[in-house]
C-alpha cells in the first residue's frame, strides 16, 4: 500500500519570497499528527498543497500515491484557516450541500456532534459567534470518512470546554487507516492526543518525531520544546 | 476526566505509573478485566497508539496479559501485585526521606515524626 502522504523535495515559491524549501516526509496511516511552527513558517501553505489549492514550485506531493486531484480530494477531508462558508445558509442547509457534495459525508454523524456541542440546525453562519462557526465547520469536516483530515488552526477561537469535546470527538474519529494533520499554535492543548510532530522553521523542515521520542531525549514537552526553538 | 500528567516526561511511561497505581490500589482486581485501548484512551484523553504503547509495556512486565478473543486481564499473580507495591513503598520513602534530611532532621528524628504523625 502506497503511503497516506508523502512529500518529495517539496517547494512552493510566491514570487521572490520562498514559503516551502525543500521539504520532504512521509505520513504513516493511524496517526495524529501536529503541524506547528511560527508565524510564516508554511504551514498553511504545506496544507494547501497537500489539498491541490495551490501547485508546487518544485519536488512532488502524494496522496495514496496519487497528485493531488479529483481522487486525492475525497480522500482528504480539509477545514481551512477561514470561514468559507456561504453566510446565509443554515446548518442544515449546510449538511445538505455537505453531503450532496461529499459522498463520503455522513449526516448521522453531524447531526449526533451538532447535538453533542448543543448547536442548531436552524441557526445561520450569519448569526454565529467565531468559536460557534469554527464548530460547525469541524464537525462538516469530521462528519466525512476520509483519510487524511488537514486540520488548520480548528481550535482557535474555541473555549476550553467545547476544546475539550472536540478533542475528544477527533480521538473518536481516529480511525487505523486514516490519519490526522492538525496545525495549531495551542501545543500544550492537543499535545497529549498526538503521535507525532512536524516542526517548520522558515519553510524548512525542523523536525519530524514522536511525542514521546521529544520528552526522552529533551525532557521537556513539546509545547517547552516549541518555546525554546522559537525564541524571539 | 482526563489524567493527571505532567508534560516533561513521555507520556507512556506515565500511563504505565498511572495503571500500575490503579492496580495497587485495588481499582482493578487481580484477574479482572480491564478496558479497551480506546476506551482507556478516551479515558484519559491521550492518542491511542501512545495508550497501545503503555498496554504493551504492562504485558511485557506481566502485570496485564492479553487473551486474544476476550481482551486484557490483570495478572492473578498477587506476590507480583505485592512485590510491586513493596518496591513503589522503597521509592515513596526514599523520596521522603531524602527530603526531609535536606532540611535537616536525623534518623531519629524522622522516627519521632512519623510516629507522631501516625498517631
Amino acid at each position: 500500500m502506497a503511503p497516506l502522504l508523502e512529500c518529495r523535495s517539496l517547494t512552493k515559491k510566491y514570487g521572490n519570497v520562498i514559503a516551502l524549501n525543500n521539504v520532504s516526509f512521509t505520513l504513516e496511516r493511524g496517526r495524529i499528527v501536529g503541524l506547528l511552527g511560527p508565524n510564516a513558517s508554511g504551514k498553511t501553505t504545506l496544507i494547501k498543497l497537500i489539498n491541490g489549492l495551490l501547485t508546487p514550485t518544485y519536488g512532488e506531493i502524494l496522496i495514496n500515491g496519487l497528485r493531488p486531484g479529483i481522487e486525492s480530494k475525497l480522500q482528504v477531508a480539509y477545514l481551512p484557516d477561514t470561514t468559507y462558508l456561504n453566510d446565509w445558509m443554515s446548518v442544515k442547509q449546510l449538511i445538505s450541500l455537505y453531503s450532496d457534495f461529499f459522498s463520503n459525508f455522513n449526516v448521522s454523524k453531524a447531526y449526533d456532534m451538532l447535538k453533542r456541542l448543543d448547536l442548531k440546525d436552524t441557526m445561520r453562519i450569519k448569526a454565529m459567534s467565531k468559536g460557534t462557526k469554527e464548530k460547525v465547520q469541524l464537525i462538516l469536516t469530521m462528519s466525512r470518512n476520509a483519510d487524511l483530515y488537514c486540520l488548520d488552526e480548528p481550535i482557535g477561537g474555541v473555549d476550553p470546554a467545547s476544546r475539550d469535546y472536540i478533542l475528544n470527538t477527533i480521538l473518536n474519529n481516529y480511525n487505523e487507516n486514516g490519519s490526522i494533520l492538525i496545525s495549531t499554535h495551542l501545543i500544550s492543548d492537543i499535545e497529549q492526543i498526538l503521535d507525532d510532530v512536524i516542526m517548520l522553521q522558515f519553510g524548512c523542515l525542523h523536525t519530524h518525531k514522536t511525542v514521546d521520542e521529544i520528552r526522552e531525549e529533551k525532557h521537556m514537552s513539546v509545547d517547552e520544546l516549541f518555546r525554546e526553538v522559537f525564541r524571539c | 476526566m482526563s489524567w493527571e500528567l505532567t508534560s516533561d516526561r513521555p507520556i507512556y511511561i506515565q500511563l504505565v505509573e498511572h495503571i500500575k497505581f490503579d492496580i495497587m490500589s485495588g481499582k482493578y482486581k487481580p484477574g479482572g478485566k480491564i478496558e479497551s485501548v480506546r476506551e482507556l484512551a478516551i479515558e484519559a484523553s491521550v492518542n491511542p497508539n501512545t495508550m497501545q504503547k503503555a498496554m504493551s509495556v504492562l504485558e511485557q512486565s506481566g502485570l496485564i496479559h492479553s487473551n486474544r478473543t476476550s481482551g486484557r486481564f490483570i495478572t492473578d499473580d498477587t506476590d507480583m501485585i505485592a512485590a510491586l507495591k513493596s518496591s513503589i513503598a522503597d521509592t515513596y520513602c526514599a523520596d521522603f526521606i531524602s527530603k526531609i534530611k535536606q532540611i535537616g532532621y536525623d534518623n531519629n528524628e524522622i522516627k519521632d515524626i512519623l510516629e507522631n504523625y501516625l498517631e
